[in-house]
């Protein structure tokens, strides 16, 4: 094997918990607030993944008082504690990267 | 003279690698070592100390007669490259051989490598000169522009900056840190970027200057 992949697979996590575009998830993810560590949940939609390997990220985007917020995590990240699903998409999407919802509002936004 | 840690080595490539905090480190992976201390330089018989080290064996047809003789009355294999580092020479001997544990995480090394081949290239490639608009009329899109004056000087001065051979040339990489040491597989990983394309030959030695 490579030895790129070989030192990306030491550092790459060896299960990555399975979601798809287009789930809602709730991401876990570990913050630091002064000296404490704490868990701090990100809930939303799955509209990307990018990148192979340890540089695969995944988008979440998801609506905060009306204003679409959108947060890009690395897969393979450490802070990542867990990805839990929460449902699946109402319906099937059609393409592999949600960006269309960026342009819609409403009902419409809700895929 | 203090001590260096120096080691030869083969680019690999570039990969990150993550924090426990979770930043993400660029760094160049390379298979340093191992290394067979091929020659000591001693003050007594060339005037200055230096180890040499040798860095992937070669096949004997491959290696010239000199190299040969001398390989054959130290001892050790021919290698396909040989290079002195100076330091002290007390610690070494000659067939001892030098592998990539020599380094540890967080030491601060020099990478000397030798940079990418760009050919005959212009200067927006070659000095960062800035380029001329495509439309509008204009005829100058990747020419120099002015290189001089009028009747004084009238001459181009010396060091002006124009298009040539860029690249494959000698670069050092000061400071980097090491990230990882991988004696195993005999892989260094090194912060940030270092010259050359894959599989091209670096040095990495402690660092000249800096610390931490």
């Amino acid at each position: 094997m490579d030895i790129i992949q070989e030192v990306e697979k030491q550092h790459m996590k060896e299960e990555t918990p399975s979601f798809k575009v287009g789930d809602f998830v709730k991401v876990d993810y570990l913050i630091r607030e002064g000296k404490d560590e704490r868990v701090q949940p990100y809930i939303g939609q799955v509209i990307a993944f990018s990148g192979s390997g340890i540089r695969k990220t995944f988008t979440v985007r998801r609506i905060v008082q009306n204003q679409g917020v959108e947060r890009t995590f690395p897969l393979h990240g450490p802070r990542i504690v867990n990805v839990t699903v929460q449902r699946g998409p109402n319906r099937k999407p059609r393409r592999s990267r949600l960006y269309f919802l960026r342009d819609c509002s409403g009902k419409s936004a809700t895929l | 003279m203090s001590e260096t840690k120096f080691l030869l080595a083969r680019k690999k490539g570039m990969t990150q690698i993550f924090r426990e905090d979770g930043s993400v480190i660029p760094v160049t992976v390379l298979e340093a070592g191992p290394c067979t201390v091929t020659g000591l330089r001693s003050d007594d018989q060339d005037g200055y100390q230096a180890v040499q080290v040798g860095f992937i064996s070669a096949r004997e047809k491959h290696v010239n007669k000199a190299q040969k003789v001398a390989a054959e009355k130290a001892g050790v294999k021919p290698f396909r490259v040989l290079k002195e580092f100076r330091t002290g020479v007390e610690a070494y001997e000659v067939g001892q051989e030098l592998k990539a544990d020599l380094f540890e995480i967080g030491d601060i090394v020099d990478v000397v490598g030798t940079s990418k081949g760009r050919g005959f290239a212009g200067t927006i490639k070659r000095h960062g000169f800035s380029r001329g608009s495509e439309t509008h009329g204009c005829m100058n899109v990747r020419r120099p522009g002015a290189i001089g004056q009028c009747a004084y000087p009238g001459r181009v001065f010396k060091g002006t900056r124009m298009s040539g051979h860029y690249g494959a040339k000698q670069v050092t990489v000061k400071n980097s840190v090491i990230e990882s040491v991988d004696s195993e597989r005999g892989l260094v990983l090194v912060r940030g970027g270092v010259p050359g394309p894959p599989n091209g030959l670096v040095q990495i030695k402690t660092a000249k200057t800096g610390t931490k």
